[in-house]
């Protein structure tokens, strides 16, 4: 689970990270309210959004009067902003935050990740701060200063040090960075996060270290030891189908494709859409609709990959081995007489109880397309899509 | 010969009373798995399917001399019951349990690594479909009717991509000698690379098919391993070549996030180690069929 970088804020500032001054706003009237209580001459507008790279988006305005704080407030509110994380449908923005502005003299980039080779904490840094870590790593490789933490004694202050040193920093700012550098572990360890980010890590002209962008992730599996964490999702921010299959314990990714998977297990499932594709098709979805599928969750998972319009032809692909193709095969028929289906069907079921299965399928009358194995499945959906389209 | 389990093993069902355990119990027990008991804290001294519960590890180890055991705890408490099994002796771990916290299984690597090497428990998963060494023993919740016995080791993250495999090699009279899980998650008991390790050593396993997923740096590494070390043939398949970046595919692994961690990059990696790639998930049987008979 992703948070927004005031909540991030919130929580480091609590673990004795320095951030700036700050307060969120929801109207132009309320930024303007910031600027007076936050002091100083110098304001930053920034879009809470999901998404890094938000500054190349226009998601974040430097300002330095209370009317440019009122322009670029109403300018932000509601806006899609675009990054090249959010992908072209972009994220809507419903809150900003007020910062105040600082005098930066150099950008540091910090990280805390868990490193799956190493299968521990990892901290990332590099002297040169701003930019992305995929950019940092083409362009300035050597800059990366890399220190797993072992898991049993936690990060060491030894080592908050090295990295300190490492980057250059002046000795009166060692001490800043060992205290910014633990207490971000300590908030990885306590809150089950997967990622703090600090990007970037500031050294003011006055020689203080500042946190002046910070992102947090969390571990999803983690979540019901810490419900105040859980409660910082905003779901304005999740596609609206993908929340809504998590909510009704689907797993489900939209894609840009036309052919719509209903599929059990997540690597089946990206088996299957691997199929699609070498078949010439686009699968418009990545879906696993998991172990125990009972009639009722069916039905969800065709509700769900036809509430995406571009679906123009579904593939439902079962193998069968908690699960049994007889219940399965009633739970598509069922569906597929409820809703209507109006796009072609693609059904291919494998594994335990495949006869009756398939008997029920063939025995409904509806117009399903049967398929035997997983080519068939695919090569099927594939052609019923150009039959059914003439593309 | 198989690897990891086989008729003598002696298997203890963690989380043996609650409906899951109960349910995938019964299913071993009819495949011919020798469970020998259960521990359910709280449950010791009654009796479950005809078999004896315990309240730990210990004890049940000590009753029944097991030496491997069944996780179907629920993930708030499954990392515990991992590190109870290691501590009671036991050498092989299957844990199913999907959503176990990362964090806690860094610590439950870390706990391992107290254990010499030679003593050290091997743990599958978690968030996976189990083991099975057909005809032998079955220690997971897959269909064991679709396996057949053979010659062909196979190891993977997805269950039912497995059985996909499993049974495409079965229609062309294709046996497996052992099928691991790893499970689908980013930190896992064991790697593509340890079995592939196991597999080596086995007299009974000709060639190994590795199915692996985007995200993780795990099949690269065992890519180069069965370059540098083995003598058996590698096939190896990628799921996820139409996965976009950044996105979690149901499993909590399955992520591309760095480089190198697409299903391409991999391909490309596996090549040049001189693994046989799989092109597309239908051809699994005849892939492995085609390397069998390179061999003989």
């Amino acid at each position: 689970m992703d948070i927004h970088e005031y909540q991030a804020k919130e929580i480091l500032s609590g673990y004795g990270i320095p951030v700036p001054v700050g307060g969120l706003a929801y109207s132009p009237e309320q930024a303007v309210y910031r600027t007076a209580e936050i002091g100083g001459e110098v304001w930053v507008v920034k879009a809470q959004i999901h998404s890094g790279a938000r500054g190349r988006a226009g998601g974040i305005k430097v300002c330095k009067t209370e009317e440019e704080v009122s322009q670029a407030a109403d300018e932000l509110l509601g806006k899609k902003l675009i990054t090249h994380q959010t992908g072209p449908q972009g994220k809507i923005c419903n809150r900003l935050y007020i910062e105040a502005g600082c005098n930066i003299d150099r950008e540091i980039y910090l990280a805390f990740v868990l490193d799956r080779a190493k299968e521990r904490v990892t901290v990332i840094a590099s002297a040169a701060g701003g930019m992305e870590i995929e950019e940092l790593a083409v362009k300035k490789p050597d800059s990366i200063i890399r220190v797993a933490v072992e898991p049993a004694v936690g990060m060491q202050a030894f080592q908050a040090r090295e990295v300190a040193f490492a980057l250059g920093l002046d000795k009166s700012q060692i001490n800043q960075a060992v205290t910014t550098l633990l207490g971000c572990y300590r908030a990885m360890r306590d809150l089950d996060a997967t990622m703090v980010e600090i990007n970037p890590l500031v050294v003011t002209k006055e020689g203080h270290l500042l946190a002046v962008d910070a992102k947090m992730s969390f571990d999803d599996n983690a979540l019901f030891r810490h419900p105040n964490i859980a409660e910082l999702r905003d779901k304005s921010q999740e596609d609206l189908r993908e929340m809504r299959a998590a909510d009704r314990g689907l797993s489900y990714v939209g894609l840009n494709g036309n052919i719509g998977c209903i599929i059990n297990g997540a690597g089946l499932a990206m088996a299957s859409m691997d199929m699609i594709q070498h078949a010439g098709g686009e699968p418009a979805n990545f879906m696993d609709i998991g172990g125990g599928a009972s009639p009722e969750r069916t039905m969800k998972a065709f509700n769900l990959v036809l509430s995406d319009p571009n679906v123009e032809t579904i593939l439902v692909n079962i193998f069968a081995g908690i699960n049994r193709c007889d219940w399965i095969a009633e739970g598509v028929v069922h569906a597929v007489q409820k809703i209507d289906l109006k796009v072609p069907l693609v059904v291919r079921l494998s594994g335990t109880n495949v006869e009756a299965g398939r008997k029920i399928i063939a025995d409904s009358g509806l117009p399903i397309i049967p398929a035997n194995t997983l080519k068939e499945a695919a090569d099927k959906a594939v052609a019923a899509w150009k039959q059914a389209t003439g593309k | 010969m198989a690897i990891l389990l086989d008729k003598n093993t002696k298997v203890i069902v963690q989380g043996f009373t609650g409906q899951i355990g109960t349910f995938h119990a019964t299913e071993m027990i009819e495949y011919g798995t020798n469970i020998v008991g259960g521990v359910t804290p709280g449950k010791g001294g009654t009796k479950h399917l005809d078999r004896p519960v315990f309240n730990t590890m210990k004890e049940a180890v000590a009753a029944t001399g097991a030496n491997a055991s069944i996780v179907f705890i629920p993930p708030p408490f499954a990392a515990d019951g991992i590190m109870e099994a290691a501590d009671a002796g036991i050498k092989f771990c299957v844990a199913i349990t999907d959503g176990i916290p990362a964090q806690d299984m860094i610590r439950v690597k870390r706990y391992m690594r107290r254990y010499k090497k030679e003593e050290r428990m091997v743990l599958t998963g978690p968030n996976c479909a189990g083991s099975i060494s057909p005809g032998k023993c079955m220690m997971g919740i897959m269909p064991g009717h679709i396996y057949m016995e053979g010659p062909v080791g196979v190891v993977g993250r997805s269950g039912t991509l497995g059985y996909e495999a499993a049974s495409q090699m079965k229609e062309l009279g294709i046996g497996i000698s052992t099928s691991v899980g790893i499970g689908g998650d980013p930190i896992n008991g064991s790697s593509f690379r340890d079995h592939l390790e196991l597999f080596e050593q086995d007299p009974e396993t000709r060639c190994v098919i590795m199915i692996g997923e985007i995200g993780g740096p795990q099949e690269a590494e065992a890519a180069l391993f069965a370059k540098e070390n083995m003598k058996k043939p590698v096939i190896g398949y990628i799921a996820g070549l139409s996965a976009p970046k950044n996105r979690r595919m149901g499993h909590a692994g399955a992520i591309i996030s760095a480089t190198g961690e697409s299903a391409a990059e991999k391909v490309v990696i596996l090549q040049e180690c001189g693994v046989t790639v799989v092109t597309n998930p239908s051809a699994f049987g005849e892939t492995v069929q085609k390397v069998l008979s390179r061999k003989s």
